[in-house]
């Protein structure tokens, strides 16, 4: 039986392992989305491997019916770093959280990405410690309270996206739970990306973190509050008898008044995801509510050969320059004597 | 000119030293493939510094090597040196004590000022005392290096670095040694004055100790009544990282090796690394931890796959290795020995991670672990390792440690039919198909990989339901995975050789031994059998699971002896597993058994002194 030829649905997609994430979770909406996604793939159901370390969206793989690991707490990269680079055929997605990925395996998140591993990464980012009920986390607002910080947050937070860029990653983008159509637009532009594809999904924690981002997931809010990233589009948002846009001077963003007039006129700057620096993506990277409307969507896609080729070449290369190894010739090579009867 | 007389001796042990700059385990090195070459037993030790380059002339900057060759068996470095090359004062501090009372020394006088007496913490010439105790042979060798290098177009710094190959030239005069593969070794590398330099020094010190009054005559130790067949000389690592290569084309499967750099394991990484054209894939890996998880998720894909540390590295690696043990995929594991806790003394020799192997991981953890007994052991342990993995689906540790790794033996090449091929089978068929479904016999669960229409599934760390592989909480079902899971690594038992005994098989003393000091139990046994003494001995490769004749061999004998380089692991084990009275000789100094401190504790045990 293979399902290379058959058309797959989303159904094909769905374990038989019950959901056990808490009502409301934005959890819920992400998987929907993904399992909508994979089949416009063509790719066949056995070549996907889910990857994830531990947390709330770890659990992501026991509720896909493709190939998966549950791995250990910020492990998830390396170990799909493992999978890519032996299987370089295989369609390799790692889901993490905001915790796993930033704090306890921001090493091998960052190294991954430097690689540039031909993997998608989706971060699910809620703000705060779910599965161990409450925690602040390295991506918590300053000042948050919590069960471990009742007096406050003091530790600046990390912003994923900003992260990303400094480990030198080829494809980051930023996504909202809820918004199905740009989540799957997203995915899809994820998986065509060759070589590490990152994505930050706002994703909200209706238990220890409700409403964290309401602004970006509520329809009428998030004309307002976000601004969706557009490649050739001039940087405007808003209402359109308020449209604002902004300018980049000196790498440092401002907001400007268009309204009705023409935005390039006003100095509003063009979205270009393929800028050969990636300072362009950090001027975007800064912008925070609620100074600034939060960017959604592709901030940086260029061209990187990716790991698991380049490792693949050099075994080709091997070969063709030295033949398919022998262990005969390879024990007896250098300096060898026969002992004779 | 006619030559000197040749005087035959049957063995020999020599220990170059120097600072860690100059060149002392090349020379080391190059003495050896030219003694492997002339037909000798040998065995060798390199003991260097963890640094790099610890300042020059002092002594936590020397570096040594040690050979030992003979026409006769010899499993060890030897106790003691016979002949020491020092090429500073640091150098003879460091080393003369262990030198063999009346055995020779021969110094670079050159390098024997008020100053450098200084910096190796000399307050007086140790010379006159040095002369009464040893045949002292006293060499200007950088003045004669320079000589010999006079007139070439490289500067006095570059010429004085081959000061190293003078000595070399002069050692293989006196031992009769070819020194072909050193030149054939010296055109590979170097290419006009700095090749001429070398050359020419290294025929200097021939030619010294042919024309030199110094040594009226020189010695021949003749070729050892060895197996016939052919040999090379390996070292520990490379044996390992050949039996990884070995591993690909036995199971016909691509190997995947993951590792962190750490001393004394990284050569492994290496040497693995240039054998691309096997289909061999290597991952640096950003810590160990990350070289464990890529490992694993390389097997999951259904790749040969291993990973190689040491000590502190293993000690990073257990939370994954309890994942691969709940998932239970293949993979290997080796742990290169070295001296600890912590960062301890990395360069040194320990057996300290026994315990840790066995026990070191959270939960009901079992994992099967082996050992390798000499260098070239090394090549098959791996593959013995390889073999239960994939046949039992279980994460393996391997146990090698810092003086297999480095230290070096002739090891006859095997015929490649003659080593053991082990087929791997990758379910197919969907039609009754379930993640933890077992082998009867092995209780091995199915190795299916992704790209297997049918057969997706999903692996993890959290508690497993029978068969399917379900994340389960009941309470039962827990217990039973957690006796399945140690049954079959106890079933590994019925899948490995019985311990073989050396010497009779009953008698008053038994002494055990595992990994690297194969060489030093079996020379001391050895010895005591021909002095007549009831004593016998075996070597574990398998720790995990034991053979199954253990606890029979243990009890045809009244007094079991254990000399480990720890404080006692593999003895504890014995005693808690068979009740057995065994005594531990233990010794945790970064140092090598010696075959005088086993044979000394064999005799105080036939003796009645236990202690």
């Amino acid at each position: 039986m293979t399902t290379a030829g058959a058309k797959l649905t989303t159904k094909d997609f769905q374990s038989d392992q019950d959901i056990r994430w808490c009502p409301g979770c934005g959890d819920y909406s992400i998987l929907a989305n993904v399992q909508r996604v994979m089949p416009e793939l063509g790719i066949p159901r056995e070549n996907f491997v889910f990857v994830s370390g531990i947390g709330c969206s770890s659990r992501f793989p026991y509720y896909m019916n493709t190939y998966g690991m549950h791995t250990i707490h910020g492990r998830a990269p390396a170990f799909a770093t493992g999978i890519k680079s032996s299987r370089p055929e295989l369609s390799v997605w790692v889901v993490t959280g905001d915790g796993d990925g930033l704090s306890i395996g921001g090493n091998h998140l960052l190294h991954t990405i430097r690689r540039n591993v031909d993997i998608q990464i989706l971060l699910f980012n809620n703000r705060v410690y779910g599965l161990t009920k409450g925690q602040y986390s390295p991506t918590s607002r300053l000042g948050m309270r919590t069960k471990s910080t009742p007096d406050g947050a003091i530790d600046y937070p990390i912003d994923p996206i900003a992260f990303a860029l400094g480990a030198g990653a080829t494809f980051v983008a930023r996504t909202v739970d809820v918004n199905a159509p740009h989540l799957q637009e997203i995915l899809r532009r994820a998986h065509a990306h060759r070589g590490t594809a990152f994505i930050e999904i706002l994703q909200n924690c209706p238990v220890y973190n409700d409403d964290e981002w309401i602004e970006l997931e509520d329809r009428k809010q998030r004309v307002e509050s976000s601004l969706v990233l557009s490649d050739g589009r001039p940087l405007t948002w808003g209402p359109d008898d308020q449209r604002r846009g902004i300018r980049i001077e000196d790498g440092i963003p401002s907001v400007v008044a268009v309204g009705a007039e023409d935005p390039v006129a006003k100095g509003v700057a063009i979205h270009h995801e393929r800028h050969e620096t990636p300072a362009y993506a950090f001027a975007l990277a800064s912008l925070q509510r609620p100074e600034f409307p939060l960017p959604i969507g592709v901030f940086r896609a260029v061209e990187k050969p990716s790991y698991e080729r380049a490792l693949e070449q050099q075994v080709v290369d091997a070969v063709g320059k030295r033949g398919p190894g022998d262990l005969a010739s390879l024990l007896h090579s250098g300096d060898t004597w026969t002992v004779e009867e | 000119m006619p030559s000197k007389p040749k005087e035959s001796i049957e063995r020999v042990a020599i220990r170059f030293c120097g600072d860690s700059g100059d060149g002392m385990q090349l020379t080391g090195t190059k003495f050896t493939e030219s003694t492997a070459l002339a037909g000798n037993d040998l065995s060798t030790l390199p003991d260097f510094p963890a640094e790099i380059r610890a300042p020059a002339g002092t002594l936590a900057g020397v570096s040594g090597f040690q050979i030992h060759f003979s026409s006769a068996d010899i499993r060890t470095p030897a106790d003691h040196p016979d002949v020491l090359v020092a090429f500073n004062p640091a150098a003879l501090r460091a080393n003369v004590d262990d030198v063999r009372p009346g055995g020779m020394v021969i110094l670079n006088s050159d390098a024997f000022n008020k100053k450098s007496l200084q910096r190796a913490g000399y307050e007086d010439d140790p010379l006159p005392d040095i002369r009464e105790r040893f045949r002292t042979l006293e060499i200007p060798i950088t003045s004669l290096n320079r000589e010999a290098v006079k007139g070439l177009g490289i500067s006095s710094r570059e010429g004085d670095r081959s000061k190293n190959f003078f000595a070399l030239g002069l050692m293989f005069w006196l031992y009769n040694r070819p020194m072909e593969p050193t030149l054939r070794w010296l055109e590979g590398r170097f290419q006009g004055d700095v090749l001429e330099a070398n050359t020419r020094v290294l025929k200097a010190g021939y030619a010294f100790g042919e024309t030199t009054e110094i040594f009226p005559s020189s010695f021949v130790v003749n070729r050892a009544k060895i197996q016939p067949g052919t040999y090379r000389n390996i070292t520990g690592n490379t044996a390992l990282a050949w039996g990884v290569v070995a591993a690909a084309t036995q199971m016909d499967h691509p190997v995947f090796l993951g590792a962190y750099p750490i001393t004394p394991a990284s050569d492994v990484l290496h040497e693995v690394a240039r054998f691309r054209h096997f289909g061999v894939k290597t991952f640096q890996a950003e810590d160990e931890i990350a070289a464990i998880s890529a490992t694993i998720g390389a097997s999951f894909a259904g790749h040969l796959a291993i990973t190689t540390t040491s000590g502190p590295g293993m000690v990073l690696k257990q939370e994954a290795l309890g994942l691969a043990v709940m998932t239970e995929l293949p993979l290997v594991v080796v742990n290169i020995q070295r001296a600890g806790p912590s960062t301890g003394m990395p360069t040194k020799i320990e057996q300290t991670d026994l315990l840790m192997a066995l026990h070191g991981r959270n939960g009901e953890s079992p994992v099967p672990v082996v050992a390798a007994a000499t260098p070239g052991d090394c090549f098959y342990t791996v593959l013995e390792a390889f073999r239960i993995a994939v046949t039992h689906m279980t994460p393996v540790i391997m146990l090698s440690d810092s003086y297999l790794a480095n230290s070096a033996e002739p090891w006859l090449i095997p015929e490649i039919d003659s080593l053991r091929r082990t087929a791997i089978q990758h379910p197919t068929d969907a039609e009754g198909f379930a993640p933890y479904l077992r082998d009867p016999d092995t209780l091995a669960r199915p190795w299916a990989v992704p790209g297997t229409p049918g057969l997706e599934h999903r692996l993890g760390g959290l508690s497993k339901q029978d068969r399917t592989g379900s994340v389960s909480y009941d309470p039962r079902n827990n217990e039973r995975m957690v006796e399945l899971r140690a049954e079959k690594v106890a079933r590994i038992a019925n899948d490995i050789p019985p311990v073989e005994i050396f010497g009779p098989d009953r008698g008053e003393l038994l002494v055990v031994g595992w990994g690297g000091t194969h060489g030093a139990i079996t020379s001391a046994v050895e010895e005591a059998q021909r002095d007549g003494r009831s004593v016998s001995s075996i070597h574990l490769r398998h720790l995990n699971p034991f053979p199954t004749n253990l606890r029979d061999v243990l009890g045809r004998f009244e007094q079991v002896l254990v000399p480990e380089l720890n404080s006692g692991q593999l003895t504890s084990l014995l005693r808690a597993e068979f009740l057995t009275p065994a005594h531990v000789m233990s010794k945790v100094q970064g140092q090598p058994f010696l075959v005088e401190e086993i044979r000394e504790r064999i005799d105080a045990m036939l003796d009645g002194k236990k202690d």
